[in-house]
């Protein structure tokens, strides 16, 4: 599985189902309700002594780069904290489980940009008179590009936990505290860090485009590097944008080699036998903390702690079921839980189309379906062109092992790097020439999107076994037979698992790649993107609720109709 | 020998189903009982299928049963049970957790003082034979160190009764006997802390080695089949002719099912039989392996004991015992208390040549398995020759759960592929019938 994403598990739930109408309700439910967590629409509730812009003396820039990076671990330790909760949750409570996953499976379809206003007046409702709440929503949207992914990831190791270690947890009989920390958490550590790693590359975009942020016609700016880049573009200094893409790619690189690197090599250490990897990650950093005392300086004063943790949770018993439940009891349980969800999500449904039928009315989604279908053309153009330009490529550096070693890290700065600070040298270029946003749009969504397929169809390129690949060699297939029968085949499941997050980062950056100001200039294209970023300029909050469910509906079912039978396909039958 | 003391264990009537897609339910266990007493070892035996395992799990308390009771010491399981410490299969040890800490484990979750575990987690490393493997991963230890710790952490906790899941079954068959032989020392000796054990396994002669009691289960659903007291003293020599004679008459009891199967079929010769496909289910075996077999046994006379020829392939009994079962089917030998004896057909089919060989095997396949000649007939009966699979895996589910139908229609398009009687495409699921009708006598 070298460096494809550990948690396709994910992709195995079937296609599109009748409860997928229930779904659908509870995700315009869940969208309402976080719209009436922000305040009336008509109060005074920003405050007025928030910054707009900062400074773009290139001098404040380490300074906003600890700022952004101590943003980004905040929300990374968030996401932690909720994946073991939720999962947890998910994976243990057997009524829990029926609402928590398919609420996970619309949180991860969401496109979390497009709540970015509502969660800023939310979050400044909290905290009035206070930066704190721009503070929380920033780490807030860098969450929820995290959290989904990870939590998926745990808890799918939870719930394909080895059968004989669970046994034998539950005849040691483990306090539920000693399973979690001896079994759950270790037998899922190698999910989490990956994902983890993954989701904090992706998340330098979201905390690019939430540090500087326009609601209700007044731009607010955080102290950090993204802010920054917005700064400097309000300024058209593309040579300030060029030096916070230095700082920035340094510190992509940084967090890779001191942080996730040696996370990665250590959590080799939780891997079962079965699964071997074939090539063992290193870490140099890692290699040099264990040959220090630090290990055991940290240690040694937790021990205590960890002991008084563990009689401290021992009243909350064992981690085990009783074998026999009432029958009865247990289904009458069953139908009230059911019933009061159903009712639930019928009624915020019922209240969200409400809501927006008494504001715009129902027509507004006539619009925005057509507006989607826009955009949808430009994830598709971009899917058929990133996947011609990068498939060979990645190919070709995948089968070259010395080629990959160098290009594998490359690739994942690139993937990690957040496209939108490369949007001003697209936008000056678009207005030089004149190219509408409407196609140079795809450009700028693909800046970011496109490497997830480049670094899967690497890492699927790179599994190839070499015995096969001897064996075509031997029997002269070449040219065009050997792509179609041998290396596509080869590397379909990789190239989907590509697809999938690429579709998926296409459709989110739509709401920053349809409307872009550069200078003075505002380039603007017709799409689903540009509809949701321009409603929640002005806050117009029943558009913004349109255009985010608009925007979901068409990611679930891209993923339903189509994805998850490509991904069905790819398992059973090109996996190697 | 020492006399059986008080009860420990007690399982009445203990019925396991697992309910199909359709709602009906599908017995693994059936009825099965069981005391367990301070001072016995007591094996179960069954081939895969007879619920071994589950019945295992129902005793340790990790699942209910669907009817009947476990008690420990009286007290009725609603849980794990509190008694008793498991070895598994598969060693089951946490791989990020040294030899020590795993030990130290289970005696954390009773709330041991730390102390009192370390000098505890010393002593049973040490009983076992792993000093100087203290701080060793598991992944750096062979099987057979990785299932001495299996064992240390099941001791460390004086369990009352120790129960073993085909503990050297993933072992090599010299690591296998050499830990066998030093538990039967440790039992014999005074300081192991158990009180009594349940071994679960399929080998014929792991069970007359170690146990005081041999229960045999029958597969599909388990039954208690028979009890055998083992009246020998330990330790115990395998060539000792009541050794022998026992592991023999074991092999009888096990292969009887067969004989059943066979009358099955026997009493309804060529016309079309009512399709009862759970009365004969195949057995897992592949043409390739089952010529094998018919070779061996032909170069060696056309009659050896089953026993011999385990040990000779060094199979075990769920290696052996479905192509014998596979055998006996297709009418290519025959058993004959606890010898396998080939037929005039079994000669033929290992002799002749690969054409004339696949011939046969599909001629016999469609006369005598009753999924295959279903499958043939219906075949027959369509305009075109094709038939979904779904359709047969609808009949299997009938008598089979969901995986075992797939595995049961798995097994009857290897085997008609292989005799030519039918071609099968994957990506369809459609069954088409062999070109060439002239191979598909009945």
């Amino acid at each position: 599985m070298a460096g494809t994403f550990p948690s396709r598990g994910v992709w195995r739930r079937p296609g599109l189902r009748p409860v997928d109408v229930i779904v659908f309700a509870a995700l315009l439910a869940l969208l309402y309700g976080l719209l009436r967590l922000a305040p009336a629409l008509n109060a005074p509730f920003l405050p007025k002594t928030a910054p707009s812009t900062v400074s773009t003396d290139p001098a404040d820039l380490p300074y906003y780069a600890v700022r952004s990076l101590l943003r980004m671990f905040i929300g990374l330790i968030l996401s932690v904290l909720f994946t073991f909760v939720y999962a947890t949750a998910a994976a243990r409570l057997r009524r829990a489980e029926k609402v928590l996953i398919p609420l996970l499976d619309i949180l991860q379809s969401v496109p979390v940009l497009g709540f970015l206003t509502v969660t800023v007046t939310a979050f400044i409702n909290l905290f009035p008179g206070s930066e704190l709440g721009l503070e929380c929503a920033s780490i807030f949207a860098i969450f929820t590009s995290m959290a989904w992914n990870m939590t998926f990831a745990f808890y799918h190791s939870l719930i394909s936990q080895p059968r004989d270690l669970d046994e034998a947890a539950r005849i040691m009989r483990l306090t539920k505290w000693q399973r979690f920390w001896k079994l759950d958490v270790p037998s899922g550590m190698i999910p989490l860090v990956w994902n983890g790693m993954m989701s904090f590359g992706g998340a330098w975009f979201f905390l690019a485009a939430s540090e500087s942020i326009s609601v209700l016609n007044h731009t607010y700016a955080l102290p950090g590097i993204g802010s920054y880049v917005a700064a400097a573009i309000a300024q058209s200094s593309l040579s300030k944008v060029g030096i916070a893409i230095g700082v920035e790619i340094v510190l992509v690189i940084a967090v890779n080699v001191v942080f996730w690197r040696p996370m990665v090599a250590w959590a080799e250490k939780f891997r079962f036998e079965e699964s071997e990897a074939a090539e063992r990650p290193r870490s140099l950093v890692l290699d040099l903390l264990r040959r220090s005392s630090v290990p055991d300086l940290v240690s040694r004063p937790l021990r205590p702690v960890g002991r008084a943790l563990d009689r401290v949770t021992r009243p909350f018993g064992l981690a085990e079921h009783p074998l026999q439940r009432p029958v009865v009891r247990a289904r009458t349980g069953d139908v009230f839980f059911a019933g009061a969800v159903f009712a639930v999500v019928v009624y915020g449904a019922w209240r969200a189309l409400d809501y927006v039928h008494v504001s715009i009315g129902l027509g507004a989604f006539g619009p925005a379906f057509v507006d989607g279908a826009a955009t949808f053309g430009r994830v598709v153009v971009l899917l058929i062109v990133a996947s011609v330009i990068w498939v060979p490529v990645g190919v070709w550096i995948g089968m070259n092992p010395r080629v990959s070693r160098l290009a594998q890290p490359v690739v994942q700065v690139l993937a990690s790097f957040p496209a939108n600070f490369l949007f001003p040298f697209a936008a000056a270029f678009f207005i030089a020439t004149h190219i509408s946003l409407n196609f140079g749009g795809i450009l700028l969504m693909a800046l970011g999107s496109q490497w997830y397929i480049l670094f899967n169809v690497i890492a699927g390129a790179s599994a190839i076994p070499s015995d096969l690949r001897e064996a075509m060699q031997l029997m002269g297939v070449r040219g065009w037979l050997r792509w179609k029968d041998f290396i596509l085949p080869a590397i379909f499941a990789a190239y989907v698992t590509g697809g999938i997050t690429a579709a998926g980062g296409a459709w989110n950056a739509s709401i920053v790649a349809e409307v872009v100001n550069y200078g003075h200039h505002h380039l603007t294209a017709t799409g689903l993107g540009a509809y949701i970023a321009a409603a929640a300029r002005v806050g117009d909050f029943p558009k913004v609720l349109v255009g985010v469910a608009v925007m979901s509906v068409y990611v679930v079912g891209l993923n339903r109709l189509l994805w998850r039978r490509l991904y069905h396909l790819a398992e059973t039958r090109y996996s190697l | 020998m020492t006399t059986p003391g008080p009860v420990i264990l007690e399982a009445q009537g203990v019925t396991k189903a697992f309910t199909t897609p359709d709602g009906r339910a599908l017995p693994v266990l059936d009825g099965v009982s069981l005391t367990l007493r301070e001072g016995e070892i007591v094996a179960l035996l069954g081939r895969s299928g007879s619920g071994k395992s589950t019945f295992l799990r129902c005793i340790a308390g990790l699942i209910s049963p669907s009817a009947g009771t476990v008690t420990y010491r009286g007290e009725l399981l609603n849980g794990a049970n509190p008694g008793v410490a498991m070895v598994f299969q598969s060693f089951a040890l946490l791989p990020w957790l040294t030899v020590q800490q795993n030990v130290e484990l289970a005696m954390e979750a009773r709330n041991v003082p730390e102390a009192e575990r370390h000098a505890k987690a010393l002593h049973a490393i040490d009983l076992i034979g792993l000093d100087g493997f203290e701080s060793a991963y598991p992944k750096e230890l062979s099987g057979g160190m990785r299932q001495r710790v299996g064992f240390a952490r099941a001791l460390s906790v004086d369990p009352d009764a120790l129960l073993m899941d085909e503990p050297f079954s993933a072992l090599d068959v010299l690591t296998a006997a050499n830990l066998r032989g030093e538990l039967t020392r440790l039992w014999e000796g005074h300081d192991f802390p158990v009180k009594a054990v349940l071994i679960v396994t399929h080998n014929i002669e792991e069970a007359v080695q170690l146990a005081d009691r041999i229960l045999v289960l029958s597969s599909n659903p388990g039954r208690i089949r028979a009890e055998l007291p083992v009246p020998l003293a330990r330790p115990r020599d395998r060539h000792e002719p009541g050794f022998e004679a026992l592991v023999d008459t074991v092999y009888g009891i096990l292969t009887g099912r067969e004989e059943a199967a066979e009358q099955a079929v026997a009493s309804t010769p060529g016309a079309a039989p009512a399709f009862n496909p759970s009365e004969v289910p195949l057995p897992e075996v592949s043409a390739g392996g089952l010529s094998g077999l018919l070779e061996i046994l032909a170069a060696l006379g056309g009659r050896d004991g089953l026993a011999e020829l385990a040990d000779n392939l060094s199979f075990e009994v769920d290696d052996l015992l479905p192509l014998v079962d596979a055998a006996v089917l297709l009418g290519l030998a025959e058993v004959h208390g606890a010898d396998l004896e080939i037929t005039d057909q079994g000669r033929e089919f290992a002799t002749a040549d690969i054409d004339a060989s696949k011939m046969l095997f599909g001629k016999l396949a469609s006369e005598r398995v009753p999924l295959i000649r279903a499958i043939v007939n219906g075949l027959r009966a369509t305009a075109d020759g094709t038939l979904r699979e779904g359709f047969f895996l609808d009949l299997l589910r009938r008598g089979f759960s969901d995986d075992e139908a797939r595995r049961q229609l798995d097994i009857a398009i290897d085997w008609g592929r292989y005799g030519e009687l039918f071609e099968y495409d994957k990506e369809s699921g459609q069954l088409v019938l062999g070109s060439d009708p002239a191979k598909v006598g009945v």
